[in-house]
């Protein structure tokens, strides 16, 4: 007893100290809790009536932004009948299957072959972009030879042409060549867009540290080398937000297959669903149906890549600061 | 300078060995040969996409020079092979006073006009109101604000059309709860109808552009302010608006940009309305009509490049008035 009890009692101070520290730490804690609450990104103060207002105008905004989606997939789930006669903002019978099955029998499942189409243009033409993309933003970054600045000139300078001024010329150009209602037309002019190169230019910059380069190629690496199993690996950040970017850019395109594309069999999904759209309204037959449940069908995809993938297309979002 | 020395010396080194670079090293220059390359094989990584963006985009742009100054006529009823002859500045001279294109554009830049700061003011209000919440709270707002930028553009205009359509659409019965007859496909209402279209289009993103750009403001700054005894309200209208003010301007001028080339929105109204949206609705539509249901492509390329012009010019005055207002 007496050999324990006096190292207890010398540690007492220190157990004093402790506790005093326990104290301070405490206080901190409760003192960094209400800084949290009186943080700026909250409504302090008068925090009953102005947070009211601030989170009622939000669940507005929000029912508004989300209103049409539910009525989609509302109405996707109706029968013919039900669409013009139940609530439209509520379920009535179940068809969702029904519906599907005819959206895929009609016309021989011409549906079918348009999201194939679209999934074929949307992959081919993203893989395409963004290996040109990513060479090219890579060149342009690392490395400096003759005609660099030309390009930069060139590629800044294109940021300005409008999208019309090039649609008659290009189809114009897709027919001498060959290449006019074609699969190709939908993929290869499409590997080529000087704001994806910018895009991977900048991210190189930051990404790729020269002096890596250096020691690669005092390795005794060649520079295709050292891109392919070095570089190209820093830079999947921005390759997959290009890929991402194109590649919902590709699936939702309209303009370029309507004017590039002929054949109906070679329609992506969204110039298939614009056909029935069309056809619904000056005919006896009625695609309403078909249309409604086609679109929600073309847009599930889209949702869950772009919510799956958030990280990397906001990170476009910053990087590019423009779109 | 000095680690390319290095470089150069280890290379020099390897010269026994029989390696790539050595005997390239020993067939041209032995001074230049190794780092001239390398310049070269970096280059290299730009040809694929040079070779391309000059087949698929100044090609184009040379053709359609070329088109807009010839002019391309069949005799009689249209039989027979077309006699193409150059037309010098003709196309343009009618694409100049052509009524029809004209009054398409007067339409469009109107339309532009109100509708981007619209857009603006609605993104900006809604960024200030997530960025008044918790983190929490905002995080999942945000995801079912940026639900309408996840919807496929054409899908979204179908969605409208089907929630303006007098027959299957919900909003008509809303409206008429209130007394009020809506026709949203009526002439008077068509832009409205677009408009709102576009608004629920780009609030979402628009947001999440201004959002980034209000959490750069230092914190610190909002305390100052509360210390000093400003209210939330003036402390967003005075501190936070002119923060984002660079954000705004830049995606104010894309959006114009983009509205003055309008052509998805009013081709989808004019499939259910034919009778309110003409076939010349907008510029573009007049331009893929003359192109593809006229058949003049020539005077089609002429008037591209007059819209191009047009957006040209725009895009160049507002910038120089926001820069003048700014300054």
């Amino acid at each position: 007893m007496t050999l324990t009890s006096p190292p207890s009692k010398v540690l007492d101070p220190k157990n004093d100290t402790r506790k005093l520290e326990l104290k301070a730490l405490r206080l901190r804690k409760r003192q960094l809790k209400t800084m949290d609450n009186d943080d700026p990104s909250e409504i302090s103060g008068k925090r009953g009536r102005s947070s009211w207002i601030v989170l009622i105008g939000l669940v507005l905004f929000a029912l508004y932004s989300v209103g049409p989606a539910w009525w989609l997939i509302v109405s996707a789930t109706k029968s013919k009948e039900d669409l013009y006669t139940t609530d439209a903002m509520w379920f009535a019978n179940f068809k969702l299957f029904d519906n599907l099955a005819s959206l895929f029998t009609y016309q021989d499942g011409i549906f079918g072959t348009w999201l194939w189409n679209s999934l074929l243009y949307a992959f081919a033409s993203s893989i395409g972009h963004t290996v040109v993309s990513m060479a090219a933003g890579y060149g342009l970054a690392m490395y400096a030879f003759r005609g660099k600045g030309t390009t930069m000139g060139f590629i800044i300078g294109s940021f300005l042409i409008p999208g019309a001024l090039l649609t008659i010329p290009s189809y114009l150009l897709f027919v001498q060549i060959g290449m006019y209602d074609t699969i190709w037309a939908m993929i290869i002019p499409a590997f080529f867009s000087p704001f994806a190169v910018y895009l991977s230019k900048v991210y190189a910059e930051g990404a790729v540290p020269s002096e890596l380069l250096e020691a690669a190629r005092i390795d005794g690496a060649g520079e295709y080398r050292i891109f392919f199993q070095i570089s190209s690996r820093l830079m999947t950040t921005a390759g997959a937000t290009i890929f991402l970017l194109h590649f919902v850019g590709s699936w939702n395109g309209f303009f370029g297959p309507l004017v590039y594309l002929r054949g109906a069999d070679k329609w992506p999904v969204m110039l298939g669903l614009y056909s029935w759209l069309q056809r619904g309204t000056d005919s006896t037959v009625d695609l309403t149906g078909l249309v409604i449940t086609g679109s929600l069908v073309a847009t599930i995809p889209m949702v869950i890549l772009m919510i799956a993938m958030q990280r990397y297309w906001r990170s476009g979002v910053a990087m590019g600061s423009l779109k | 300078m000095s680690s390319r020395l290095e470089v150069r010396k280890s290379l020099d080194g390897r010269e026994q060995e029989p390696s790539r670079q050595a005997r390239a090293g020993a067939s041209a220059s032995p001074r230049f040969s190794w780092r001239t390359k390398q310049r070269l094989k970096g280059a290299s990584f730009t040809w694929p996409f040079v070779i391309g963006f000059a087949v698929f985009t100044l090609l184009p742009m040379v053709i359609g020079l070329g088109q807009s100054l010839f002019a391309s006529k069949t005799s009689g009823l249209g039989f027979g092979a077309a006699t193409v002859s150059f037309a010098g500045f003709e196309n343009f001279a009618r694409g100049f006073i052509d009524p029809v294109f004209w009054s398409s554009m007067l339409r469009v830049s109107i339309y532009a006009v109100v509708i981007v700061p619209v857009i603006q003011l609605i993104s900006l209000a809604l960024a200030l109101l997530i960025d008044a919440v918790k983190r929490r709270v905002a995080n999942r707002f945000r995801l079912l604000l940026l639900i309408p930028y996840m919807i496929p553009g054409i899908v979204a205009i179908m969605i409208w059309l089907y929630l303006y359509s007098p027959v299957v659409g919900p909003l008509k019965p809303f409206f008429g709860l209130f007394g009020i007859h809506a026709d949203f496909f009526s002439s008077g209402m068509i832009w409205v109808s677009i408009g709102n279209l576009a608004v629920w289009g780009s609030i979402g993103f628009n947001m999440l552009i201004l959002f980034g750009a209000l959490q750069a403001v230092p914190r610190e700054i909002f305390d100052a302010a509360r210390v000093d005894g400003a209210s939330e309200f003036r402390i967003a209208m005075s501190i936070k608006v002119p923060y984002v003010r660079g954000s705004l301007v830049l995606t104010g001028l894309l959006s114009i940009i983009g509205t003055l080339q309008i052509f998805n929105e009013p081709t989808l109204f004019r499939s259910i309305s034919p009778e309110s949206i003409t076939k010349d609705f907008t510029p573009s539509m007049v331009i893929y009509n003359q192109a593809f249901q006229v058949g003049n492509l020539n005077y089609a390329a002429a008037l591209s490049i007059i819209l191009a012009a047009v957006v040209g010019v725009a895009s160049v005055i507002i910038y120089r008035l926001t820069n003048k207002v700014e300054s």
